[in-house]
């Protein structure tokens, strides 16, 4: 198989706070057979903060490492962070599409001496990059360790859904769950898949931010989830260190495991547990891969009636 | 209605959103303040907000706390049926509110300006500085609890210490500084 490089923007929570999604990322990269090759010197994204109160500097933050990224010759761009896709892609789609706004951001690149044409670098969620660069089938075939009896909540938060859905569904996306498929595990009816985890708000307004958390942990609980899984180090963030917080507001016990998507896709292509980052979630996920069972689960026969309903005429078997 | 220059609140709301003449085909239906996830701690929806824009009440508007309470999720930019930039329209509101001091929810906008300043300050941002210098000054009561749960991250080793910077920040600082004489100029036109 061909090795692919592909440019990566990591994004500042990858180093710091959500080391595992990074460590868990690199392994599967070097067991797919992908290389991620980190651009030079990039810069924050500016997550929501920038964005919402210096629109200008705000985009021109994001261009300098649109321009630098063209300049050294690329075409897309990997980011497995969900604000820094949302930011990076808004700005080349943004700058394309208002020219005045093109025109002022490329004004302020050239105090730097860079330049951005708006549509030479493709932004890509790392996600979309391994399920359509991959696919699905690959997956399969690479799988040493099925995930059987795993149930697994799919939940894709915000930035990648929306606003612009661009290889999925922004109310109801479905490509983590049938990647779960694939990967042998049972992804759950999941309904808050697409609800925000409060992204800033825990700093700002702390109950605001614990009653959405405790909304998506609880429907995720409801679901019959063994663990709830993200594509973003803030959802990550605020689902895991926050759970606690939000279960003494609540008054609940939840003990939710939140994984990132790349550390299920380690386990099932047979890698540890160590090798992916475990150990380093506030929620004790380390009982998660002990519920992989070996063979397939006997597939439950869907109850179709209630056993307090009225006697019916069934159809025969 | 009041009026900066010759032009109306509404047309300068317009005019500093990307893609914001939409605005004025808002329909008020509601899909915006229904799809909310943080709504419920609005004084305003954004339905109501835009009324407001519409009616030219700045004061009433730049004071509200709506803007602030935005978690930018973007759940009602994709449900307008108008495709108004609703996410982007707060994002305005957040910029205006701050430049004429009327912002209703100083520590939203203060965590904001400290995020900011690290990202401008070494390009890149920095966790922990951010949540002690945020929280020292503007939350200090809540240092105890936020020291505690600093520590279960460092234990975890989630949350280095040292900042990182790049390389080429004078790059970075010419280009934020040029964008923002531009941005200035905008507003005095």
């Amino acid at each position: 198989m061909n090795e692919r490089r592909y440019p990566y923007y990591p994004g500042c929570s990858l180093s710091h706070r959500s080391h595992a999604y990074e460590v868990s990322t690199q392994a599967i990269a070097s067991a797919l057979g992908f290389e991620l090759v980190e651009m030079d010197d990039w810069n924050c994204c500016g997550a929501t903060e920038y964005f919402s109160v210096n629109r200008l500097p705000a985009y021109s933050l994001v261009a300098r490492n649109l321009a630098r990224a063209a300049d050294a010759g690329a075409d897309q761009l990997v980011v497995p962070c969900s604000a820094c896709y949302l930011n990076l892609h808004k700005t080349d789609k943004n700058m394309g599409l208002y020219p005045a706004l093109g025109k002022k951001v490329n004004k302020a690149l050239s105090a730097g001496n860079l330049h951005y044409e708006p549509g030479t670098v493709h932004v890509r969620h790392l996600l979309e990059a391994v399920l359509t660069d991959f696919g699905l089938d690959t997956l399969k075939e690479r799988t040493r360790r099925p995930l059987y009896g795993l149930k697994l909540a799919a939940y894709y938060g915000c930035l990648v859904a929306r606003p612009d859905a661009v290889f999925d569904s922004t109310e109801q996306p479905m490509a983590m769950d049938e990647m779960f498929t694939a990967l042998g595990a049972e992804p759950t009816a999941f309904r808050l898949k697409t609800f925000c985890c409060g992204g800033h708000m825990t700093q700002i307004s702390e109950t605001t931010a614990l009653e959405m958390i405790h909304k998506i942990i609880k429907s995720a609980a409801d679901s019959g989830a063994d663990a709830l899984v993200t594509i973003c180090p803030m959802c990550q963030l605020n689902l895991d260190v926050y759970q606690g917080y939000a279960n003494r507001l609540f008054d609940t016990s939840y003990d939710m495991p939140v994984l990132y998507f790349t550390q299920v896709i380690g386990l099932a292509l047979g890698l540890t547990p160590k090798e992916l980052g475990f150990g380093q979630e506030f929620v004790d996920a380390s009982g998660v891969p002990a519920k992989i069972q070996d063979v397939p689960p006997p597939k439950a026969k869907p109850e179709r009636r209630s056993k307090q309903a009225l006697p019916m005429p069934a159809m025969p078997e | 209605m009041k009026a900066a220059g010759n032009s109306t609140f509404f047309q300068r709301v317009v005019e500093a959103t990307p893609g914001g003449e939409l605005l004025s085909q808002c329909l008020q239906c509601g899909s915006c303040g229904g799809s909310c996830p943080s709504g419920a701690d609005m004084d305003h929806t954004p339905r109501a907000l835009f009324a407001m824009i519409s009616a030219g009440l700045e004061d009433e508007v730049l004071s509200s706390n709506t803007p602030w309470f935005c978690v930018s999720c973007y759940a009602c930019t994709t449900r307008c049926p108008q495709q108004i930039p609703i996410t982007d329209i707060m994002y305005t509101l957040k910029e205006m509110a701050i430049q004429s001091g009327r912002y209703e929810h100083p520590g939203a906008a203060k965590f904001s300006e400290t995020f900011i300043g690290f990202v401008e300050q070494r390009g890149r941002s920095f966790e922990a500085g951010l949540a002690t210098r945020y929280h020292l000054f503007h939350h200090p009561q809540q240092m105890v609890k936020l020291g505690m749960m600093g520590m279960n991250m460092l234990r975890r080793n989630r949350l280095p210490l040292r900042p990182k910077s790049i390389r080429q920040l004078d790059q970075l600082q010419a280009i934020l500084a040029e964008a923002k004489t531009i941005a200035a100029e905008e507003r005095r036109v």
